[in-house]
């Protein structure tokens, strides 16, 4: 489902991240794991192709994302990934429900709100569709952010330090969530992490470590 | 969610800045739309009023008081001239048609106007109901007294000497309503028309025979016209006949076409201050959006981010930004017109209180389509950067970035 092949990206001339070689199947889960500083977030940009990799090959379901044209990179985004980022920029202007309908406007579809009705029942948020973000419990900020990647039915779900700040009985709960909705959907799981917790919460999932820039 | 009612909610998640930058808007919006309209609506009643007079002719005075009181009824007149000079201009080789006009009374502040019947002719005034005059105390309304008043044909009524509606009634010789102007839109709607003999009855004059009104020569009786409006024959006479009539002892000519340019200009210093004032509330609205939106795309940059990592294309996150300006300069504008058409009705009727000149509130012009036009470009051109900026997001900065 997803493959890395020689990789290397550059944010400056002289700087440049080298990624081992690496391959998940579909319905897997994948732990980038490294310190800050190791590429973990650049490696989550360069498979969403919102970066452009120096050498090497990302491929994702076949396609090699760094061939599309930009135009077509942000349809091909929309469609097949699904994204919860670190802080998870839910956005503070909208409710939970119309936080949820973002993914649709994004790609100009109608909203379908049979399918969001879904995730709100499945995410445990049906109480919680009119309120704004900062009216939510991090747990449930969480769960809205990750009815939001899974909306579109991604078949990858990119996942940025999701316990970051969390403790440890929040931090299980997300866990937990993550690995009982990609089971669900099929999708397969990338996390970026330097989280111990989540590598003892996942243990079957494989580990790409990351070292810092060379 | 659609690209509108997305951003509605993001113009509406910042109420203070959205309320200033819409009001600022409307009121620019609205002052140029008073003075657009407004002074439109001026200019088109003074040439309206001004049709077929090319010369009007009374005592030594202000010409421009002249004008004002003799063709727009907005002022007193300067005095009376003798009913002769009506034959002195007739007999004038450059003269066409000369229309006495005697003023002098008025039912409740509407003037009664005594002439002959080629002064509704003038406007080409047509009668909606009745008659016109048969003889002397016999009135035709204009339609807005008609409307004030509620006399019906066959009605009496007694006028009060001066303009104003406190002066002495000539209770003696009230006049009975024969008839009813139709709208014009010009200077009748608001007069009392009657026979010049009305007024010479009224103020204790014996009626002339009919040809002295009609202009043969007054046998000097001491009878009096307050003033003539006099068509020309020729285009060749207005350079000589005011002269001439200015050379004639008691008289003063005043040129309609002269003094009316003068009044509109005295009148345009005040249209362009509030034109201006208009301008620096729209400019100012202009870098208030703009202000706002470079601080609303720099506080929202994370959220469009996302939007661009849930498959939006830049353009469409730029257009979302730009129709937040849309939106606003389209309220705003919205609003100021019918803002500005409230000022205008106020106005109006303030001036319809005052038997003044007719203003009224008017949608759908080309005036308004450019001036929401130019709100909405103004707008755009604001957004233009923030929308540039939301364009050129650096996606992989901003998720990484913590907040």
């Amino acid at each position: 489902m997803l493959a890395l092949r020689g990789l290397e990206f550059a944010w400056a001339p002289g700087s440049v991240l080298r990624f081992a070689d690496f391959e998940v199947a579909q319905g897997g889960t994948a732990l980038l794991a490294g310190a800050s500083g190791s590429g973990k977030s650049t490696l989550l940009a360069l498979i969403a192709g919102l970066l452009t990799p120096a050498a090497g090959r990302i491929a994702v379901a076949g396609t090699d994302i760094a061939s599309l044209p930009r135009g077509a990179r942000d349809a091909w985004r929309g469609a097949t990934l699904g994204f919860v980022p670190q802080r998870l920029h839910l956005s503070a202007s909208l409710s939970v429900a119309e936080n949820l309908a973002l993914p649709y406007f994004a790609c100009g579809a109608a909203v379908d709100h049979v399918r969001v009705a879904v995730l709100l029942e499945r995410l445990d948020l049906v109480g919680l569709a009119a309120r704004r973000p900062h009216e939510l419990s991090v747990g449930q900020a969480q769960r809205a952010a990750l009815a939001r990647a899974l909306l579109r039915r991604p078949r990858v779900l990119l996942v940025d330090e999701p316990t970051a700040n969390l403790d440890d009985a929040t931090s299980a709960t997300v866990i937990k969530l993550l690995a009982e909705a990609t089971s669900e959907s099929g999708a397969t799981l990338v996390i970026a992490t330097h989280d111990a917790r989540i590598r003892a919460g996942l243990p079957t999932a494989q580990v790409l470590a990351l070292e810092a820039a060379t | 969610m659609r690209l509108i009612a997305l951003a509605w909610r993001y113009l509406w998640a910042r109420p203070l800045v959205a309320v200033l930058n819409l009001a600022l808007l409307a009121l620019g919006v609205a002052a140029m739309s008073f003075v657009v309209v407004v002074s439109e609506q001026v200019e088109r009643s003074v040439q309206r009023d001004l049709a077929g007079v090319d010369l009007v002719v009374g005592a030594k005075g202000s010409p421009l008081q002249l004008i004002l009181a003799g063709v727009f009824h907005l002022d007193v007149p300067t005095g009376n001239v003798p009913l002769a000079t009506v034959g002195l201009l007739r007999e004038h080789p450059l003269v066409e048609r000369v229309v006495p006009v005697s003023l002098g009374d008025s039912l409740r502040g509407y003037r009664i106007v005594g002439s002959t019947l080629q002064y509704p002719a003038l406007y080409g005034a047509q009668l909606a109901e009745g008659a016109y005059w048969q003889d002397k105390l016999q009135a035709v309304l204009g339609a807005d007294v008609a409307h004030a008043t509620g006399l019906a044909i066959g009605a009496r009524f007694v006028g009060s000497h001066g303009l104003g509606s406190s002066g002495e009634a000539h209770g003696d010789t009230p006049y009975a309503v024969v008839g009813r102007l139709a709208r014009c839109g010009c200077v009748l709607d608001r007069l009392v028309l009657t026979d010049l003999a009305s007024v010479w009855a009224v103020h204790g004059h014996a009626a002339p025979d009919h040809d002295a009104a009609q202009g043969d020569h007054d046998d000097g009786d001491g009878r009096e016209v307050t003033l003539l409006l006099v068509g020309y024959r020729s285009p060749l006479a207005a350079a000589t006949l005011p002269r001439w009539v200015n050379a004639q002892p008691g008289l003063q000519a005043a040129a309609p076409a002269l003094e009316s340019a003068r009044l509109l200009r005295m009148l345009g210093a005040g249209t362009e201050v509030l034109r201006g004032f208009g301008l620096v509330l729209l400019l100012a609205a202009g870098a208030s959006v703009f202000v706002g939106l470079v601080h609303a795309v720099r506080e929202r940059e994370p959220d469009l981010a996302m939007l661009r990592m849930l498959g939006a294309p830049p353009w469409r996150v730029a257009a979302l930004v730009l129709t937040e300006a849309l939106l606003l300069a389209l309220v705003g504008a919205l609003v100021g017109l019918a803002l500005g058409q409230g000022l205008i009705a106020a106005l109006g009727w303030e001036l319809a209180r005052q038997r003044s000149l007719q203003v009224s509130a008017i949608w759908g012009s080309w005036q308004q389509a450019v001036l929401v036009g130019g709100t909405v470009g103004l707008a755009l051109l604001a957004a233009a950067l923030p929308a540039w900026r939301a364009l050129r997001l650096d996606v992989s900065r901003l998720m990484q970035a913590p907040r």
